[in-house]
């Protein structure tokens, strides 16, 4: 029953962050949220770390969550960096 | 037991940053803050991870996140700043993607029990199957490596029929309670051909109003795989992007 008041509280949050944001700044938040949900990183080793080692399909399936959420994390940075890196020169 | 009082307790530190980073992301003066602390965040829920007890197979989570994080790190770095919304694209698709693997891993272990938690394993599933498919196209579009709009006689008949047939193929999986490797396979291929279906006849223009719905999706399946795994983490990040979408 608590999740159901995270997912609440949450949802409010994040309608509110992205409240009120200027134009020229909706790609790099955009850009920015894609590496916020790049924690699915930690959700991928937490399953690949109980993954039966005996099991090869079990590995398989854990070891391409963990490289996809890893590629998200690290991809979402790089990009967003480069984003607002340009954005701050211009001004 | 300490050792999970610490995880626990980082968890939450790293949620915090996260949502300051979004907020500092919001102004143009504190963009560039508000990225290094989600940084800063991903880097201790990364760390503390390892630490969670009962985890085996290191030298598997290591060289994966090795292989992930060096080829989408230097993509990244090397693209032109004009081909970014694909990048973005790409990698979001990729979060769906681990967002719909984490879920069938959790049903080849066995380990979903309950409605609620194989309810929402399975929409977190769909979402994240749907975003990764869906993602690759908008990645392939934008980069040329499709320039047709591809549209099926019946284009939304067939989009609403599919969807359909999956929902119901989902709705057998939580109804069965213990699925068997037949059902869980044709939900996930379902899942994928409904991503890959709905986002064909989109045009290249259309684009960034698809890229920034998937985000908001991948955000939704990462959040309910999170309850699933009972990491609250999880759930906060995803359902905060999830909510977090304008288009």
């Amino acid at each position: 029953m608590e999740a159901l008041y995270i997912f609440m509280l949450a949802a409010f949050t994040g309608y509110e962050v992205i409240a009120r944001v200027p134009v020229i700044l909706h790609t790099p938040l955009m850009s920015g949220s894609n590496f916020v949900h790049g924690v699915v990183l930690v959700g991928a080793m937490v399953v690949l770390g109980h993954a039966d080692p005996e099991d090869p399909l079990q590995l398989a399936i854990g070891f391409i969550a963990v490289v996809l959420g890893a590629a998200n994390a690290a991809g979402g940075y790089v990009v967003t960096e480069r984003m607002l890196a340009m954005f701050t020169k211009k001004n | 037991m300490t050792a999970k009082l610490l995880v626990d307790a980082s968890y939450f530190v790293v949620a915090v940053l996260f949502i300051l980073g979004l907020k500092a992301m919001a102004s143009p003066v504190t963009a560039r803050k508000g990225i290094v602390w989600a940084g800063i965040g991903m880097v201790v829920a990364t760390l503390v991870t390892f630490f969670t007890p009962g985890m085996q197979n290191f030298g598997l989570i290591i060289l994966a996140i090795v292989i992930g994080g060096v080829a989408a790190w230097w993509s990244g770095k090397v693209v032109k700043m004009t081909d970014m919304p694909q990048m973005v694209a790409i990698y979001n698709g990729m979060g769906g993607g681990a967002a719909a693997a984490i879920a069938a891993l959790e049903f080849a272990r066995g380990g979903v029990h309950g409605v609620v938690f194989t309810t929402l394993a399975t929409l977190g599933a769909l979402i994240g199957a749907v975003s990764f498919s869906g993602s690759c196209v908008a990645f392939a579009k934008l980069q040329g490596l499709m320039n047709k709009a591809w549209r099926l006689p019946a284009q939304n008949a067939v989009n609403i029929v599919l969807a359909l047939v999956t929902v119901l193929v989902g709705v057998g999986i939580v109804v069965s309670g213990d699925p068997t490797p037949t059902q869980i396979i044709t939900f996930f291929v379902l899942s994928l051909v409904l991503g890959v279906i709905i986002t064909l006849p989109i045009g290249g223009a259309d684009m960034p109003v698809v890229i920034s719905l998937f985000n908001a999706f991948t955000g939704l399946a990462v959040g309910f795989e999170g309850y699933v795994l009972g990491i609250p983490a999880l759930i906060i990040a995803g359902i905060v992007v999830g909510a977090a979408v304008r288009c």
